[in-house]
């Protein structure tokens, strides 16, 4: 059976009971978050490794910068327009716009609009795929090549699983799922661990993390314990952010935990 | 009211100073939203419920107007006299005047979030009138003066051994005894005089229902019903979007409540008060407060739809961990964050609420 | 204007474009069986359920669990026993130690072990809730799968008070313990009749 769709603006061919694409056409724009680029551009670089490991044309528009968020999410969206056009100038070109954040991927997808290039805007705004959708979805990933021979707990953050879905929220009565999980089974050698609590939230909500320290610092304690307590070596994730922040409060208890971006753990060998 | 003058950031500071109680805190909420996973997952259909229940509000609150009056004529046919009260001060206006015709200074109430959120008891003790809270929550809390800190489970940031010692001061039971079936039974015996000596009781509505005329009110400990059936009057206080059109749709509705607020299958007692007992003279208040202003904002209107369960509460990381006395509302918690009126902001409202709560349905 | 007029000017501005009612049938639980799903959910909520084979067996056991010098106050002339009938002369706060009060429940729901029973079964509004233990007999054919298909049963009738009574009267206030008897019935017995 074969049908084309073109509810993301590109070709998607439903082959054999999945989408399948033709990788050599698509032009891909890489957008790493300005804190990845500023602090963690390890998993820039592994992103982009990853991406291209499996065929993906990728391109890094060297203009971008900040989406904005922090911003939108204190109350001054209107004082993001800037952010806004420039990041539709660097990425209005691309078929689709990679980013290895759940939450600034979310940024876009809801909150990016222009005045004048509202057209470019919605565009983006659909083209725009967290780092492991777009490796289940639209790449179809089903086999790769990376070894991390550790014992590894996922952190499902909040914007990733409640903006993107990229897995079940544990309160839906619903089949459960997890696009980070389905690549990690995929790595060899590393054994996933599971939580008490799968889908609790870190407390680092960007400037929540500010604003209400207690709580964050709280919440961050106790999704550390729920990893540490069923002998994790490695917290990852999809977004570096909230690894931070979990980071933060291991380096503190000098614990030999450490944290590590999904994206290093799928392009490991 | 119950004016604060810290942040949420600088009470939770202080909340979190004990992380010990912290812990205890957000466990014992956690297994309460474990208990209500439990019950959900065991209704296969549950997912279309919640979908359902938010379609009817939808269609509620897009025709409340027609409901309303619909409700009232209703009502009025089963000899029930309707108020309506445009805010808070007007609702406690209406509540005294009743209480004063009968000359009463003595009444017992179950719970009810709008009286809160009017502020009725300290208007009422401002007159002179006692009231007794009854569910044992409520009562915990009103001995101690405090504000309830989880709409289902108000006196939830209480340990045994204080709620012993507070009963030791007040009720006179033995020092250091905090058996809860002990206390229990102590406030049982201690309700019971105000029960029998009651001649007004006031509850709240869970629902009303315009088709028939009748409110719906839901207890597990027989609170509203032992004040209700023993007294001369009744008043019950409802916001006015507490109306849904059939009597049917209690079905989807009372599948939904007690599962989401505490994984029972239904409260104990869901009873529904179509007309007054024989002699009996019955009374609903009709509230506004705001509500209609809400109506309006394609923003903040799903507020309306909430059937105030506190599943979002329990879920909620940020409420465990900084526990209802932390919030500046009348409703605590996420959702009490965005209910209050006049507030206009998404106030902390975290992430894990929206995808749980019985009502936002996607 | 009174606020009255004012709350419903208020409304028929403010509320949104009509929005259909959605089928208020979807998505039934397919029943197992009823009665072994009544009484586990019963059992689950603090209830006790007895299958009797008739009256007789009813009283009977009645007497056994509440021994004389129990009050026992019956409403069901069906059930004809030494029990004492309920009149008029009680006044309802002499309902205060009734153990038990024997009312009639009009059906059992299967999902949640609530029995439904309206002020005609009740005789004096105040007995189920304030007697010291509660027994209702329902039919073992009036066992229904759902809430919904209470509700239809439920119909357009009218009543002055009907009510779901599911187990004894409970609260977890205190820590979360469970305890039963919080205001009401301390035990809910309810009898199958076969
Ligand atoms: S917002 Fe939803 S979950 Fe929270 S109390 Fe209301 S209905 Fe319940």
């Amino acid at each position: 059976m074969e049908l084309i769709l073109k509810n993301t603006g590109v070709n998607r061919i439903f082959v054999d009971g999945r989408f399948s694409y033709n990788l050599i056409d698509m032009n891909v724009g890489l957008f790493i978050p300005c804190y990845i680029d500023q602090l963690y551009p390890q998993v820039g670089i592994a992103t982009l490794e990853l991406l291209e490991k499996h065929g993906v044309k990728v391109s890094y528009p060297a203009n971008q910068t900040c989406c904005g968020q922090p911003m939108a999410n204190s109350g001054f969206e209107h004082l993001a327009h800037n952010c806004n056009r420039n990041f539709i100038n660097s990425f209005a070109s691309f078929d689709y716009i990679v980013c290895p954040s759940g939450s600034c991927t979310l940024h876009i997808k809801e909150h990016l609009h222009d005045a004048k290039l509202e057209a470019e805007a919605t565009e983006i705004r659909k083209r725009i795929f967290e780092l492991t959708e777009f490796l289940t979805d639209v790449v179809g990933i089903q086999h790769l090549n990376a070894r991390f021979p550790h014992k590894v707990g996922i952190h499902q953050s909040c914007h990733g699983l409640r903006g993107l879905h990229l897995a079940q929220m544990s309160e839906l009565m619903a089949a459960p799922f997890s696009k980070p999980g389905q690549l990690l089974r995929q790595v060899q050698d590393l054994e996933l661990i599971s939580l008490d609590r799968k889908d609790e939230c870190c407390g680092f909500g960007g400037t929540f993390s500010v604003f209400e320290e207690a709580v964050s610092v709280k919440m961050g304690q106790d999704r550390v314990a729920d990893h540490v307590n069923h002998e994790a070596e490695y917290i990852t994730g999809v977004d570096m952010s909230c690894l931070m922040h979990l980071d933060g409060i291991l380096k503190r208890k000098k614990s030999p935990v450490k944290v590590i971006h999904i994206a290093e753990i799928l392009n490991s060998k | 009211m119950y004016v604060q003058h810290k942040s949420h950031a600088q009470l939770a500071e202080q909340f979190n100073r004990d992380a010990k109680r912290v812990d205890w805190h957000d466990e014992t909420l956690w297994l309460v939203r474990i208990k209500r996973d439990r019950a959900a997952s065991q209704v296969a259909e549950w997912e279309q419920l919640r979908e359902a229940a938010s379609q009817i509000k939808n269609n509620v609150l897009s025709n409340l107007h027609d409901y309303l009056l619909q409700f009232e004529q209703h009502a009025l046919a089963n000899g029930i006299h309707v108020h309506w009260a445009a805010d808070a001060t007007e609702h406690n206006e209406i509540v005294h005047a009743i209480i004063r015709k009968h000359n009463i200074n003595h009444i017992v109430k179950s719970k009810s979030m709008l009286t809160e959120e009017c502020g009725l008891n300290e208007y009422l003790h401002g007159q002179d009138i006692e009231v007794i809270d009854t569910d044992l929550g409520e009562r915990i809390v009103q001995l101690a003066k405090e504000p309830p800190s989880h709409i289902v489970l108000p006196c939830i940031h209480w340990k045994k051994e204080e709620i012993g010692e507070l009963f030791h001061q007040h009720l006179g039971t033995p020092k250091g005894n905090a058996d809860p079936q002990f206390l229990t039974a102590a406030a049982r015996a201690h309700l019971r005089e105000h029960f029998l000596a009651g001649k007004l009781a006031i509850t709240g509505v869970n629902f009303a229902v315009a088709e028939t005329g009748e409110v719906v009110v839901c207890t597990n400990e027989g609170n509203a019903d032992l004040g209700v059936q023993l007294a001369d009057v009744h008043i019950a206080c409802m916001g006015i979007e507490k109306i849904i059109p059939q009597r049917k749709h209690l079905a989807i509705f009372l599948r939904l409540l007690a599962r989401s607020a505490t994984g029972q299958p239904i409260t104990t007692y869901s009873s529904h008060f179509q007309k007054p007992r024989e002699g009996q003279e019955m009374h609903i208040v009709l509230v506004d407060n705001g509500r209609s202003r809400r109506l309006a904002s394609d923003d903040f209107r799903n507020v309306l739809k909430c059937i105030r369960c506190g599943a979002c509460f329990n879920t909620c990381p940020v409420y465990r961990r900084s526990g209802g006395h932390s919030y500046h509302t009348a409703v605590a918690g996420p959702i009490g964050s965005i209910l209050a009126p006049g507030l206009d902001t998404i106030y902390l409202l975290p992430l894990p609420c929206v995808g749980r709560a019985p009502m936002f349905a996607r | 204007m009174s606020s009255r007029e004012k709350i419903l000017a208020a409304l028929k501005q403010n509320q949104p474009a009509r929005q259909p009612l959605p089928d208020a049938h979807t998505g039934r639980t397919q029943p197992g069986n009823l009665k072994e799903k009544f009484i586990q959910a019963l059992t689950d909520i603090g209830g006790k359920a007895v299958e009797a084979q008739g009256w007789k067996a009813i009283a009977a056991a009645l007497r056994e669990a509440f021994p004389a010098p129990a009050q026992i106050i019956n409403t069901i002339p069906g059930l004809n026993s030494e029990f004492e009938i309920l009149s008029s002369k009680f006044h309802p706060h002499d309902f205060r130690n009734v153990s038990p009060a024997i009312l009639q429940g009009q059906f059992g729901v299967a999902e949640n072990g609530a029995v439904w029973l309206t002020n005609e079964q009740m005789g004096d509004q105040a007995l189920p809730y304030i007697c010291e233990h509660l027994a209702l007999i329902i039919s073992q054919r009036d066992i229904i799968p759902t809430l919904h298909e209470a509700y239809d049963r439920i119909s357009n009738s009218t009543y002055r008070l009907g009510a779901f009574i599911a187990g004894p009267s409970k609260t977890a206030d205190i820590e979360q313990s469970l305890v039963l008897g919080a205001h009401g019935p301390k035990s809910l017995t309810v009898f199958i009749l076969d």
